[in-house]
């Protein structure tokens, strides 16, 4: 692990000593070839599995009032089924009768299983708390997810409904800048500084965004969740703030992993 | 109050042109109502929009017809400077174009932001980290000269570019009081001045 940190830091080294010299398309490029490095020297180590595996602890540990475990939480693919399973989220589901990601999924079955309330997490700060624990359990069940391929079920009414919505929020423009995800996100090759900005509406970035989170974020050590990833966005965007598990979460979600259907899952992905 | 009526103004003029089918958009309106909340400085009202944000929600731009309308409207906004007095400082106008520090619920104050303008702009000839959602402002003022016309058009993009493209991209620094009329004269200065680095090599 020191080793990685160490390689971390050189590979970090290497882009700051190149921004005095080179051109800006070739230092994009040169940022964008050491982020590659970093994916590959940490392909047999990601920081997210220190993170899964205390997921993977909480997943099997009684707590809560009902002091059970999560084991037969159904995300989908029946009761305690993890392997692929997020990635072929968000689902509709029968039992709720809602459209869910991952994360409201698993509030369903702490709630249900461990009769734990999860009312308070939407006022949770991020890595604190019952929300610590959440993107523990996340980022284990999307590792299961990993060389997946995006799949949402998408011949349900309600997903289409959810899609259609979600494009509405998609290209709502709105706050203090005018911006909508569109702003950034709505068009092919561009970036904002040094940082390429997938197309959204399309197969090609709506796969490469939606697969790659959630993720480890290497600038601030941290594993988001994909609600911590919109959540940004939208405080990017100048809005007020996405209620956590909030449905224009959901659909945007939607809208998202259907765009990117077929594509690969790379989670727990490496971000900068 | 200005706001406001600026607000019922556009509200009046404005057609709409929403596409999507009435009971779909309702569902919608009550989906994002329920979504979002105030946190810091942004007031939850913030996500309520304005009428032209309204027409330029969807992928493609509305009908001429519209844009027009909204551009016309845009206009009326743009307050010039009462001294006539365009240009400050190019040394402060680049820390404001820098900067894209301003107005998320994690800052302090809804005052002193920057202008963002790297973010989608190339501008000098130094700094290299700049965005592409933009076109390139690079030696801005040698190439287009310092005419009354060039100088007051300028002023005007950058206080509400929707007055010149209903769909723009670029956030209105004067109209939505990004940037303070004095911050403008500094990115002014920044993209005319001769010894400015986005004209001089």
């Amino acid at each position: 692990m020191r080793n990685r940190t160490a390689q971390f830091v050189m590979a970090a080294g290497m882009i700051a000593l190149n921004v005095t010299t080179w051109s800006p398309s070739a230092l994009a490029d040169a940022a964008t070839d050491e982020i590659a490095k970093y994916r590959e020297m940490l392909a047999d180590g990601n920081p997210s599995e220190l993170v899964a595996a205390q997921g993977e602890e909480l997943w099997k540990v009684k707590r809560g009032p009902k002091k059970a475990t999560l084991e037969q939480c159904d995300l989908g693919l029946g009761p305690g089924v993890i392997k692929g399973a997020s990635a072929q989220l968000p689902r509709y589901f029968k039992d709720t009768g809602r459209v869910q990601d991952l994360e409201t999924r698993l509030m369903t079955c702490v709630e249900t299983l461990q009769g734990i309330d999860t009312k308070e997490l939407n006022k949770t700060k991020w890595g604190t708390g019952e929300m610590e624990k959440m993107e523990a359990l996340v980022a284990y069940i999307v590792t299961e997810s990993k060389g997946h391929k995006i799949n949402v079920d998408m011949r349900p009414a309600q997903m289409k409904k959810m899609y259609e919505l979600g494009k509405m929020a998609f290209f709502y423009r709105g706050g203090a800048m005018d911006f909508s995800c569109a702003t950034c996100h709505g068009q092919p090759d561009k970036r904002i500084r040094l940082q390429d900005l997938p197309d959204l509406r399309e197969h090609k970035g709506a796969a490469a965004g939606w697969g790659s989170w959630p993720a480890y974020r290497v600038s601030n050590g941290q594993f988001w969740t994909m609600q911590h990833r919109l959540n940004d966005c939208y405080r990017q965007q100048r809005f007020p703030e996405p209620i956590y598990g909030s449905d224009v979460t959901i659909a945007l979600s939607v809208y998202l992993a259907a765009n990117g259907n077929g594509g690969p899952v790379l989670t727990p992905g490496l971000k900068r | 109050m200005k706001k406001m009526i600026t607000m019922a103004a556009i509200l009046a003029v404005t057609p709409l042109a929403w596409a999507a089918d009435d009971a779909l958009y309702t569902d919608f309106k009550a989906m994002m109502d329920a979504s979002f909340r105030t946190k810091g400085i942004v007031d939850k009202y913030r996500m309520y929009q304005l009428d032209f944000q309204k027409a330029c929600s969807q992928d493609k731009d509305p009908s001429a017809k519209v844009m027009q309308a909204i551009e016309a409207e845009q206009l009326k906004t743009i307050r010039y400077p009462a001294d006539g007095q365009y240009f400050g400082d190019w040394k402060q106008g680049e820390k404001i174009a820098t900067s894209g520090k301003g107005l998320t619920w994690k800052d302090k104050t809804p005052h002193n932001n920057g202008g963002g303008c790297y973010n989608c702009h190339q501008m000098s000839h130094h700094e290299i980290a700049y965005g592409t959602i933009g076109t390139s402002l690079l030696e801005y003022g040698k190439q287009r000269g310092n005419s009354e016309e060039v100088v007051k058009y300028t002023w005007g993009k950058i206080y509400n570019a929707k007055a010149f493209n209903a769909c723009s991209r670029m956030p209105r620094n004067g109209d939505a009081e990004i940037l303070t009329e004095q911050q403008m004269k500094h990115v002014m200065a920044y993209l005319f001045d001769p010894n400015s680095p986005v004209n001089k090599k």
